[in-house]
């Protein structure tokens, strides 16, 4: 170990300050059930500019489908599993559907230019704060939810939560071991560097829409 | 020329600098307000506050093992750990991963660590290409300034100037002043550097010990590109930054976006705990992070002091000061300006090299008010005042006390004692302050730089009030 390290940490050893009450435990239980979970989201992705569509399993492939055909995206991306199968299924004949089944490395400037939207599912969402909770993996890669200018992330609405506090509690993501990268989503990206003007699509999708499934 | 007259000449400066004082006060009113608008119910706000400043503090009592328990989770992890005590020698640590890697190319997401190494400037001097993606970095990495503000770096400048700025160096692209149109420039320019970059630098907003996961709180999307797109990451932290458990994250996240800019959230939350696993299609094939002291651990030996690493870096304290939106951030000279910078940069650099910073306070205590984890920064910068001069406690652990100590001040205040501690003495200068106002010089110094100087009233305030019938002294 490095000489850096132990002396940054018998310095802070020597000058440990008087113990303080610890925090705690943080919960806020709102007590709010499914339609006001969903009330919640709504409004609050709405808020921050994001499309949120009420669908059903049946549904929600055909739904994202009309929205490439309207707003004229051509190129989309899905990953491997249920949510990329039902989407090819139900939308091949309204959208060129590419797979991501290759390293990022090995097309990334098709990545960067030439794909106008990505379906991803979602792990859960979180209603007071308006946010999707993703766990990109090998199916659904992280730059998927962030590249493409259009994402359209599939939520089952018995996986809304009320907030992150009760996320992690209930699911003990602490427990359970973290993932490569765990996100919170809460609408298209945005920037407000300039005399604190919102605008948005600065970096990431310019657009993002919820479809919640009920 | 000393630091206080430096300090005075970049406040002439500033205050001279209409425009720049016009941008400030129309953005820090907005900032406010959004900020009260989060916090409708003091009693919620209260709570929220208790429990962010419990998770801090906890957090730097048991600071070496988590720090310990941080490096062990991330090495298990994949993510390689770093110690730095100083800026050359984190500099010199990503200057090292970059070489092993071959990388040229960096993209940046926000780093105010990475501003006090001065880490730009040392990777292009090895021929290393950097990149800021933050939209307020890029402006003013193009501007060739430092950030004015930890939070909103561009804050001081308004549309017309950042157009101006695009158009110097993307003469191929139509003008505009249109502020959507701006961010569509940049994201075009930025996508590209992020397709094509080595490697990525971020900082940290949280590290927990917990799960050896790294926390970046952003809008823009900038920092997941910069650390996901190209195949090294490396982000960079202060040794404050780690806190015990993954749950004591959501309040701070919560408090954070919310004073900072008035957001209930922003926009991602980015968790990293890995990198690319096998199977895995994207994100960088190594994660490593460095740990930079830069004075923390001397901060940490005084129990008072110790509050100041508390600071969760929003901003907010910023945002109120009265002083703050008078000059602006540069005229400050450091990395933090503010009253957080007040408090943090003597105490990082030593009041020799910036004591002066702590004139700049009204002791209004707004920014004490608002601090979302009760940092008493009001009290901090009274006692570096006093330190600054001498007139502190016997043992403290402050660089250059004393350096301000000024012999014709000293001296006044001590006559200043005499005259007040004696009732005939006092009564003899009063009257002769009174009845010999007219030698009142018209120069005083700093005072009559910016006001007229002040003259004494005709008659003291014990005469005054006896003329009225007040008997009773």
């Amino acid at each position: 170990m490095s000489k850096t390290r132990d002396a940054i940490l018998r310095r802070l050893r020597d000058n440990r300050p008087t113990d303080q009450p610890l925090p705690s435990p943080y919960r806020k239980p709102l007590g709010w059930d499914s339609e006001q979970r969903i009330a919640s989201f709504t409004e609050r992705m709405r808020a921050v500019r994001g499309d949120v569509y009420r669908t059903t399993p049946a549904d929600w492939a055909r739904t994202a489908a009309k929205l490439c055909e309207e707003r004229g995206l051509k190129q989309a991306l899905v990953g491997h599993g249920p949510i990329a199968d039902q989407f090819v299924a139900d939308a091949s004949d309204s959208v060129d559907i590419r797979r991501y089944a290759q390293p990022v490395e090995e097309w990334k400037p098709t990545l960067f230019r030439a794909v106008d939207v990505a379906v991803t599912g979602c792990r859960a969402g979180l209603a007071e704060s308006g946010s999707l909770v993703l766990w990109p993996d090998r199916n659904e890669p992280r730059l998927m939810s962030l590249v493409p200018p259009v994402h359209i992330a599939v939520l089952d609405a018995t996986r809304l939560y009320e907030n992150f506090a009760e996320m992690l509690a209930v699911e003990q993501w602490a427990a359970g071991g973290m993932p490569t990268n765990a996100l919170l989503i809460s609408g298209p990206s945005k920037t407000a560097d300039i005399e604190q003007t919102l605008a948005y699509g600065i970096h990431g999708p310019k657009s993002l829409i919820t479809l919640i499934v009920e | 020329m000393n630091q206080t007259e430096a300090f005075h000449e970049r406040i002439d400066e500033a205050l001279h600098n209409d425009q720049m004082r016009r941008n400030f006060r129309s953005a820090l009113s907005g900032i406010q307000a959004k900020r009260e608008q989060q916090f409708p119910d003091d009693a919620q706000l209260q709570a929220l506050r208790e429990q962010a400043r419990a998770v801090r503090a906890n957090a730097l009592v048991k600071q070496p093992e988590l720090l310990e328990q941080l490096e062990a989770k991330l090495t298990e992890n994949g993510i390689r750990v770093h110690w730095a005590e100083n800026p050359e020698q984190a500099n010199q640590i990503i200057a090292d991963i970059l070489d092993a890697a071959t990388a040229k190319t960096v993209v940046k997401g926000k780093s105010m660590v990475s501003e006090e190494t001065g880490l730009n400037t040392y990777l292009e001097q090895r021929g290393i290409e950097v990149v800021e993606s933050d939209l307020g970095e890029f402006i003013i990495q193009l501007a060739e300034e430092p950030p004015s503000h930890i939070v909103a770096p561009a804050i001081h400048k308004n549309r017309q100037e950042v157009a101006q700025l695009f158009h110097r160096f993307y003469p191929d692209l139509p003008y505009t002043e249109d502020i959507n149109q701006l961010t569509e420039t940049a994201r075009q320019i930025l996508r590209d550097k992020f397709a094509h970059a080595d490697a990525g630098i971020s900082g940290v907003n949280f590290a927990v010990a917990e799960t050896g996961t790294l926390c970046l709180v952003e809008n823009e999307g900038n920092g997941r590109l910069s650390t996901t797109a190209p195949r090294v990451h490396i982000a960079i932290t202060g040794i404050e930054k780690v806190v015990e458990k993954l749950s004591d994250v959501p309040p701070l996240l919560e408090i954070l976006t919310k004073s900072a800019t008035g957001q209930p959230i922003t926009t991602y939350f980015n968790m990293i705990s890995r990198p690319r696993q096998a199977g895995e299609l994207d994100g960088p094939q190594a994660v490593h992070l460095v740990l930079l002291d830069n004075g923390r651990t001397r901060i940490k030996v005084d129990e008072q002091l110790l509050d100041t690493l508390r600071c969760i870096r929003c901003g907010t304290c910023i945002n109120y000061c009265p002083v703050y939106v008078q000059l602006g951030g540069h005229a400050y000279g450091t990395v933090y300006p503010g009253p957080i910078g007040i408090a943090l940069e003597p105490q990082r650099l030593g009041i020799d090299q910036v004591g002066s910073l702590t004139s700049a306070c009204t002791l209004c205590g707004a920014c004490g008010q608002v601090c979302p984890v009760e940092i008493p920064l009001p009290k901090l910068i009274n006692r570096l005042r006093a330190e600054a001069v001498n007139a502190g406690r016997e043992a403290s652990p402050l660089i250059g006390r004393g350096a301000l100590r000024n012999k014709t001040e000293a001296t006044s205040w001590k006559l200043w004692r005499l005259v007040y501690a004696n009732a005939f003495v006092y009564r003899l200068f009063a009257l002769a302050a009174t009845r010999l106002r007219w030698l009142t010089p018209k120069k005083l110094g700093g005072w009559t730089r910016y006001r007229s100087a002040p003259k004494p009233a005709k008659r003291t305030l014990n005469e005054l009030a006896r003329q009225k019938g007040f008997r009773s002294e």
